[in-house]
């Protein structure tokens, strides 16, 4: 990545480029879109795998698909209420989709997708678009009261209304930004360190010491990595739960 | 219920706190890197190019591939998975079930194995009171008898006792006047007249009985 020894390329990483040879290059198949393939075909196989020996004591891959289901189907229920039920696979498919991209990203060679803002995004907005539906769908016109809380005085009603309105708008700004911000800081960070190592590992046999620093520092990152990786994805599946209890259920 | 869901909602609130504050944290967090990307690299930050075509392309695969997955996760993988939650639990239920019958049937015969020998030991209780009471009433009547027996016995035994000291009496009073008509007639070589002799030997006999 760093091609000259003195400039440190944090962002290069990023870039996206096709993936797959000519035939992704025909189809603009990034290596992003390569690593969601990736991605969901590692949540289905350890499903599709995890499920298969339909033990009634579950081996080791079993618990794990077995602990994922009931990990997010206990979320859907708690925070959702009875209707989460309805929300569940979605709400799986939201979560394993972002933990699984943060997780690969670690991966030496791999890449980040849920670094990049668009697919933030995109998975943001496809969250607010079906909580706004689903309100729409349940409520009816009534689900504009959202705007207006009870109780609130008349007189207010110019400053309170705009801001409902602008919390519910920024609420896809905060769920895409948080992620992608998240995932691109600590990805800086480890290029960052590790292109400080390879310099300093120029400088000749006092730098092979120097060059500890970062690795230890990288190392650490690593812990820190993972376990941002899981807060991350808990955090968007969580506050996709919240949206949605806010829908069934107005306040 | 009220209260369960009041505490939910707390706990959500709390949680909406932290998150917002952390929301923040992200936030400036990507507002320092915006801004301080051109500072790394001339060409900005790769996400924010959005002339780069591969950069929506992802975007329109991303939905291709989420929506894919969705459908495969909520069609396929999913309902296994819970197929497989479904089973234990019913197996789970049923072994409850079985065990549940299994104790009600072993508690029944345990009672009515008490009752057994709850009744057994009655009946042999009765049965053992019964032969005593027969056996004492048999013993009791052959005591009976056997005393009117003995009472006979006795009764006979001192009538004849009776008659022979009578037989003995009579018999004592004549040898008594004889050998008092001997002694009297050798001593005094005068016969003396019976009569005296009976009333004086009936006298002093009755002076001894008395």
């Amino acid at each position: 990545m760093a091609a000259e020894a003195h400039s440190i390329d944090a962002l290069g990483q990023f870039k996206l480029h096709t993936a797959l040879g000519p035939f992704g290059a025909s189809v603009n198949f990034t290596q992003s879109n390569l690593m969601m393939v990736i991605a969901a075909g590692l949540i289905l196989a350890l499903l599709y795998f995890g499920a298969k020996p339909r033990a009634v004591v579950p081996g080791r891959l079993q618990a794990a698909a077995e602990l994922a289901y009931d990990f997010i189907h206990k979320m859907c229920v708690d925070q959702i209420g009875e209707e989460g039920r309805r929300f569940f696979p979605f709400v799986f498919t939201l979560f394993f989709f972002v933990l699984f991209g943060n997780l690969l990203g670690l991966l030496p060679f791999s890449f980040t997708y849920t670094s990049h803002i668009a697919v933030t995004a995109t998975l943001a907005i496809t969250v607010i678009v079906l909580v706004t539906v689903v309100a729409l769908a349940i409520h009816g016109m009534h689900f504009f009261t959202y705007f207006w809380p009870k109780g609130t005085p008349v007189a207010l009603a110019p400053i309170i209304i705009p801001v409902e309105i602008i919390s519910y708008l920024s609420r896809p700004v905060s769920l895409s930004i948080r992620l992608f911000a998240n995932m691109v800081a600590g990805h800086v960070m480890f290029e960052v360190f590790a292109s400080f190592m390879v310099m300093m590992a120029g400088a000749g046999v006092i730098g092979y010491f120097g060059a500890a620093g970062p690795l230890a520092l990288n190392v650490v990152l690593m812990g820190f990595e993972l376990l941002v990786a899981f807060l991350q994805a808990y955090v968007f599946a969580v506050l996709t739960c919240i949206y949605l209890h806010d829908a069934v259920h107005l306040h | 219920m009220g209260i369960r869901l009041g505490h939910a909602s707390a706990g959500r609130w709390a949680g909406r706190q932290i998150l917002r504050r952390r929301w923040q944290l992200a936030a400036s967090a990507a507002v320092l890197l915006i801004t301080a990307a051109p500072a790394w690299a001339a060409e900005g930050m790769p996400q924010l190019d959005f002339a780069n075509k591969l950069t929506t392309a992802q975007v329109v695969w991303l939905a291709i591939i989420f929506v894919a997955l969705y459908l495969l996760l909520s069609r396929w993988a999913l309902p296994q998975v819970a197929s497989v939650l479904e089973m234990r639990a019913t197996s789970i239920a049923g072994d409850l079930d079985a065990a549940r019958r299994a104790k009600s049937e072993a508690d029944a015969a345990v009672a009515e194995q008490a009752k057994a020998t709850r009744e057994a030991h009655a009946s042999a209780q009765a049965e053992i009171s019964a032969a005593v009471a027969t056996s004492k009433a048999a013993a009791d009547s052959e005591s009976v008898t056997l005393n009117a027996k003995l009472d006979q016995q006795i009764a006979e035994a001192e009538e004849r006792i009776a008659r022979a000291r009578a037989a003995a009496m009579g018999a004592l009073e004549q040898v008594a006047t004889e050998t008092a008509l001997e002694v009297v007639s050798r001593l005094t070589g005068t016969a003396i007249d019976g009569s005296t002799v009976n009333r004086a030997v009936a006298a002093a006999l009755a002076a001894r009985a008395s």
